[in-house]
């Protein structure tokens, strides 16, 4: 049995929708109209324990929904679920204490309270045995370098070291399964990768199971071995990441310097991304036409400075294949 | 760890981060103090002025006053999580957190906040109410003090039931109602005073709409030994803070349902 089981859930929200400015207000008081929104359809899918998840999809694809009927905050309309054997919303007060949750931009600690006092309370809000408290305190601390902060109050911490102090406070109480909602927004670069090391070593060395949401792809890209992709309320993809990169664009680009003015290229499947001047940004398909053909064709044709072969983006795979599955924002 | 040792985790941390500023705590407390006993220097005024109003004397008003306003700074020591609810979970989604922890959201919401600055309200209220007992020559025998206590527990229930109904509605409204506030700060103002001063239509709204009258007048007439000039019954009396804790149980029934909605739609 999976810990996480996920079969034909579907959410629909109901929405008020009131005309701008003040008559609107007064007019939604009287009469209100609504607009029903599917937030999630038929979403099914399971998690091993020990797996590292990712999970991506253009705002308002329904990824928040799914954590938030998963961490037991909300119901579905229909479909099942289970997490670690039990229905996370009839069960919450069980299913809450063994799962700890991340919002990038909410805080769990007390704005005005020191680092360490917010873990004291959390602590016996949890009830945690005080002597493994006081271990997995020590041991959080240690992995997520909290022993400067500690003594000061939340509200004096920079961003990067709220959210390393955040996810100590939602591992006190050692959950077998942790949800992390964009848990890197708004960081700056050192502290991307100190929250991505620390994510992965509770996967690798303590076996926590992750569920993370983001949009930051080279989060995915550093952390997840599998993804799952969600549009419209649907499960668009559910597989490991290298092979979702690689079915969805098997494209590569070619960047060429020329001696003189970037000429008119009329080759088939290759196209022109952008012309700067002397140089031509290139993408082509590799199976159609090979890398040393077109490389070939070019020299032969031109006068060639330099060639330089990529790969495109991470962000510009995703856009790509939300584009494919008519996914996007909009 | 129980609810209730936790409860008391919860008010030392809220005191000991308002003690981060404890210039403002003071000043806050002097100032809730202050106002309120402006508040009784306008009786004052009028009661030098003509001496009694309907048999009514100052003591017996300061006695009606000081009852009232215990019950409600107690309530208010509780609340201050229902009262701000609106704005401050349902509105931000803080409530999300209430419920991701392993512990009822009642609890979480009453151990929110503990305000220091309410001493002074409460401190304002026991000096009026001693002050009124003294004027009218109450004797505090064990069975006054135990009505005392009574009262003022189902004045105290009223008052967190009120709170708790106005954040149940903010489960539908997303914001705060200011305009509850008519209702427990105009309650308590209006409570401040017998009832029998009041219109007819009044009087039946704070008996049985908000039972003001049940936790204040009432009990209140019984600890200063008068019978109701209104004619209710002299058992009616000392019975009547009873409505306060029904008012409560009756307003924990729309914020369960409340939050039933919260988890089904996640607004």
């Amino acid at each position: 049995m999976p810990q996480i089981l996920v079969e034909d859930l579907a959410k629909t929200y109901r929405v008020a929708e009131r005309d701008p400015g003040l008559m609107g207000a007064v007019k939604g008081l009287v009469h209100r109209r609504h607009r029903t929104v599917e937030a999630l359809r038929d979403v099914s899918f399971s998690l091993e324990a020990g797996e590292l998840l990712g999970f991506i999809g253009p705002n308002g694809a329904g990824k928040s929904t799914t954590i938030k009927i998963l961490s037991g905050i909300l119901k579905p309309d229909a479909g099942v679920v289970q997490v670690n054997g039990r229905v996370p919303f009839t069960d919450r007060i069980a299913h809450v204490s063994k799962i700890g949750v991340v919002f990038g931009q909410r805080t769990q600690l007390w704005w005005d309270l020191p680092v360490s006092e917010g873990f004291d309370l959390l602590a016996d809000i949890y009830r945690v045995e005080p002597a493994r408290y006081r271990a997995n305190r020590d041991e959080l601390v240690a992995l997520l370098r909290l022993e400067r902060v500690l003594d000061q109050p939340v509200r004096q911490l920079s961003l990067g070291q709220r959210m390393r102090a955040e996810i100590a406070a939602a591992l006190l109480h050692e959950p077998d399964i942790l949800f992390l909602d964009e848990p890197t927004i708004g960081l700056d670069a050192p502290s991307k990768l100190a929250v991505r090391d620390v994510v992965r070593r509770l996967n690798r060395e303590r076996g926590v199971t992750v569920l993370l949401t983001t949009h930051d792809m080279h989060d995915i890209e550093a952390l997840a071995e599998r993804v799952i992709v969600i549009g419209h309320g649907q499960v668009l993809a559910d597989s490991p990441f290298e092979t979702l990169r690689a079915n969805v664009l098997a494209e590569r680009r070619l960047v060429v310097d020329f001696a003189h003015e970037a000429p008119d290229l009329n080759m088939p499947g290759v196209e022109v991304r952008s012309r700067r001047g002397q140089t031509l940004e290139l993408a082509f398909d590799p199976a159609r036409t090979p890398t040393p053909t077109l490389i070939a064709a070019l020299a032969a044709a031109h006068e060639v400075v330099d060639i330089h072969v990529g790969e495109p983006a991470i962000e510009e795979v995703i856009a790509r294949f939300y584009d494919l599955h008519g996914a996007s924002e909009g | 760890m129980n609810s209730l040792a936790l409860l008391g985790r919860y008010y030392a941390a809220s005191m000991r981060a308002q003690l981060q500023y404890p210039g403002s705590a003071i000043m806050l407390g002097i100032g809730a103090f202050a106002t309120t006993i402006i508040d009784m220097l306008a009786v004052w005024a009028l009661f030098d002025r003509f001496g009694q109003v309907q048999g009514w004397r100052l003591g017996d008003i300061a006695v009606f006053y000081g009852v009232i306003s215990i019950s409600f700074a107690l309530a208010d020591f509780v609340s201050r999580g229902f009262d701000v609810f609106g704005s401050e979970f349902v509105k931000t989604g803080a409530f999300d957190r209430v419920l991701l922890r392993p512990r009822s959201p009642t609890l979480q919401l009453i151990g929110y906040e503990f305000r220091l600055s309410r001493f002074g309200r409460m401190a304002q209220a026991v000096l009026v109410l001693s002050l009124g007992a003294w004027a009218v020559g109450l004797d505090w025998t064990p069975d006054k003090i135990a009505l005392l206590a009574w009262t003022v527990a189902g004045g105290a229930a009223l008052f967190v039931g009120l709170m708790i109904l106005q954040a149940s509605l903010a489960f539908w409204t997303t914001e705060s109602l200011e305009v509850f506030n008519v209702l427990t700060y105009g309650g308590v103002q209006a409570g401040q005073f017998p009832l029998s001063l009041y219109a007819g239509w009044f009087r039946n709204l704070l008996i049985f709409i908000v039972p003001i009258g049940a936790v204040a007048y009432y009990p209140v007439l019984a600890l200063l030994d008068q019978p109701d000039p209104l004619g209710a019954p002299d058992w009616w009396l000392p019975a009547a803070p009873a409505m306060g804790f029904l008012f409560l149980a009756a307003s924990f029934l729309a914020w369960r349902a409340g939050v039933a909605r919260y988890t089904s739609t996640g607004s």
